[in-house]
């Protein structure tokens, strides 16, 4: 029982690592940035929904979509802002330039709404009861399980069906000869963003429904972590950023029930070194060689 | 318009890393606080704010000395909420001594070391520059234990609100605590579950990358041992950001644990208290002072601490008068209530405030003197402060104090004795 009770909470973890792993990977693989700022989006998101579910008592879908909204428009103005005047850029002063971004972003949300932590009120509760008092999963849980796989799927559809997610994967494999062929790359990567940050919403509001404590660091740690998810699963791969967040949820949790809670995190980091040695581009990455 | 954009972009950083930085003006905008409680104090026209309060005291008392107190603490980053406090409890003081007109005025600037020890000792250089007599700080242990060596080997006085760990006072004569220590917090917790017989089998759940937290941990479960109490389950997670302790609270369930003991602070154990209702787990929850704030976290539900016990020194909800008055002005500065982090601040300016007025000759000392001085004072066992964490607290010469914790228990959303 106890053993999936774990399977359970790893699974229920995971999935909210993988869900923000999804739009890493997403901004990744299209315009091959680390968006470390992704985590702090994703904290801004939870606060629009705080607000508006919270304190002014708006029905949670509307304020999920408010958040959907503000996280979609906040990416694209960081993007032109922030990241567009770097596009011919190290990629090095890019990254740097996102640390800035997140820092910022967790600053401005601290003169706004203040350092206090705030208790978010979930958008769906209870707990699927299985075996009553012992087995039982959380209809957050369950909700982002699904969400991550409707994601994903619909992920993959746009990029491989659609004429802008065409244009997405053709900038992702040379923006040069890209742009030669008619693309608006700068178009086309703005709209990475947005997608990427209205799936940082998503996140959030997921997030905090199933850990409902709310402040504005909220989003750095479970971003990292969702970094290494994505890195787990391959990152730029958007099956792989799932399945990276599933797994190193179940791992973290049976190394924290199974071996030590001292541990877990080195068991979790050992893990993704010894997939990185055998494989280095993570378990669905794809190795593509550099023509030069 | 690429350079432009990139001017505006470093211009935003700039801004970024100001706020980081955190120089008090900053911090003042920040917080709406009220101006006056810095900088202002050493003018003596600029008694005006005190007026009201005591008539007699209009006339410019030029002989009353002003000693500069530099503030340390996170006021960004993860430690943020517990750094604001202290600033803001320490601040409030400040402007009602400097409204009494008596023989000193104090003068406050706080620095935001991020919770982290090299920032902190920047700021302690920035408020050396600034002349800075007296060090108050910093909120956090980490920090605290490397601005400690360096104000013991330069000689100024450091009294800090809430660093809390035995390592901070150790073998420092200049260096005080307004808060308890940890080991005493731990082993007062295992005395009050065995006394009262609470419980028959304890689990403890701590975070062990925090010096508060293990402190507190440790010293529990050696009393424990002590005491013959049977402890099932000790569970640890790395630190505060973690967010699901549904493991460790299946490992005290299942051992039976029917007190389990949280000496932690206040979001991660609001997150232990909300996964032990979704797995229907419901054992007696005892915390620490970090606990107290919890009930006042914007959106709590606070049926998840019904029956909670913790024990902390102050208590927002308390019918003194001073308390009440406090509370008052800090709400209607910052619009939440005061945890104990702002009340030991408050009584740590008030334990400055009337040593320095007890010491002949202030105004001829420099800061070594001054330490010097206040060290004797503090560590001679005969100087006591009433204030809103206990009357009469008094302080080992080791730099511990003294004042007892009161036990509290959380009955229909509010505290009441136990």
């Amino acid at each position: 029982m106890s053993f999936l009770n774990n399977v359970i909470t790893g699974i229920s973890l995971g999935s909210i690592y993988a869900i923000i792993a999804l739009g890493y990977t997403m901004v990744y693989g299209i315009a091959k940035m680390l968006n470390f700022a992704h985590g702090d989006v994703i904290m801004v998101g939870a606060y629009m929904v705080f607000f508006a579910a919270g304190r002014f008592g708006l029905p949670s879908v509307v304020g999920v979509l408010l958040a959907v909204v503000v996280c979609t428009v906040l990416g694209v103005v960081i993007e032109r802002l922030a990241y567009k005047p770097l596009r011919q850029a190290p990629s090095l002063a890019v990254l740097i330039t996102a640390i800035g971004v997140s820092y910022f972003l967790q600053n401005g949300a601290q003169i706004l709404w203040g350092a206090a932590t705030k208790r978010f009120t979930p958008v769906v509760e209870g707990t699927l009861e299985l075996v009553p008092g012992q087995l039982g999963i959380s209809y957050v849980a369950i909700l982002s399980v699904v969400c991550c796989i409707a994601v994903m799927a619909a992920l993959t559809l746009f990029t491989t069906r659609t004429r802008m997610g065409k244009a997405m994967r053709a900038c992702s494999e040379d923006k040069a000869a890209a742009q030669l062929m008619g693309i608006n790359v700068d178009a086309t990567i703005s709209s990475t963003f947005a997608i990427g940050s209205a799936l940082a919403a998503v996140a959030g509001v997921l997030m905090c429904s199933a850990y409902p404590v709310l402040s504005p660091t909220t989003g750095s740690m479970p971003g990292i972590r969702a970094f290494t998810a994505a890195v787990f699963g391959g990152i730029g791969s958007i099956p792989g950023a799932l399945l990276g967040g599933i797994l190193l949820g179940i791992i973290e949790t049976f190394a924290k029930a199974y071996i030590s809670t001292d541990l877990s995190d080195a068991v979790v980091f050992a893990v993704l070194i010894v997939v990185l040695l055998v494989k280095p581009t993570g378990l669905m990455g794809r190795y593509v060689p550099e023509k030069v | 318009m690429k350079k432009f954009l990139a001017l505006l972009l470093a211009f935003v950083m700039t801004l970024a890393l100001a706020a980081c930085g955190g120089n008090d003006d900053n911090q003042n905008n920040n917080s709406s606080a009220p101006d006056g409680a810095q900088g202002d104090t050493q003018t003596p026209g600029n008694d005006q704010s005190g007026d009201a309060q005591t008539p007699g005291g209009s006339q410019p008392s030029g002989d009353a000395v002003t000693i500069k107190i530099g503030g340390i603490g996170p006021l960004t980053g993860d430690n943020a909420q517990y750094g604001t406090a202290t600033y803001w409890g320490a601040e409030i003081a400040v402007e009602e001594i400097n409204a009494l007109n008596g023989p000193v005025r104090l003068e406050f600037n706080y620095q935001d070391d991020t919770g982290a020890a090299d920032t902190a000792v920047s700021a302690y250089n920035t408020l050396k520059d600034w002349g800075a007599q007296v060090i108050y700080g910093c909120t956090t242990t980490t920090p605290c234990v490397a601005v400690a060596s360096e104000t013991y080997a330069d000689r100024y006085f450091q009294l800090t609100p809430s660093a809390s760990s035995p390592e901070v006072v150790n073998g420092k004569d200049n260096v005080f605590q307004m808060c308890f220590t940890d080991p005493y917090l731990g082993t007062a917790g295992a005395d009050y579950l065995s006394e009262n017989n609470l419980g028959t089998k304890y689990g403890v759940i701590y975070n062990n990358g925090d010096a508060y937290s293990t402190g507190i941990a440790e010293a529990f479960l050696e009393e424990a041992k002590a005491k013959g109490m049977e402890v099932v389950a000790t569970q640890t997670y790395p630190d505060d950001t973690t967010t699901d302790y549904t493991v460790q609270l299946n490992a005290c369930k299942d051992a039976g644990a029917d007190v389990v003991f949280l000496p932690i602070y206040y979001t991660p154990a609001s997150l232990i208290l909300s996964q032990a209702k979704q797995m229907s787990y419901a054992p007696l929850f005892i915390g620490g002072d970090g606990m107290d704030g919890m009930l006042d976290m914007d959106g709590f539900d606070k049926s998840l601490a019904e029956g909670l016990l913790l024990m902390t020194p102050f208590s927002a909800g308390a019918e003194d008068e001073r308390t009440k008055s406090f509370v008052e002005k800090y709400q209607a500065d910052h619009g939440i209530l005061p945890n104990q982090f702002a009340a030991d601040g408050y009584d740590c300016m008030y334990a400055i405030y009337e040593a320095c007025s007890q010491i002949d000759g202030l105004a001829d000392m420099d800061h070594a003197q001054l330490c010097d001085a206040l060290a004797a004072l503090f560590g001679g066992g005969g100087f006591a402060v009433d204030g809103l964490t206990g009357s009469g607290m008094t302080w080992k010469d080791t730099g511990e104090i003294s004042k007892s914790p009161l036990i509290f228990r959380v009955e229909n959303g509010a505290y009441v004795g136990a």
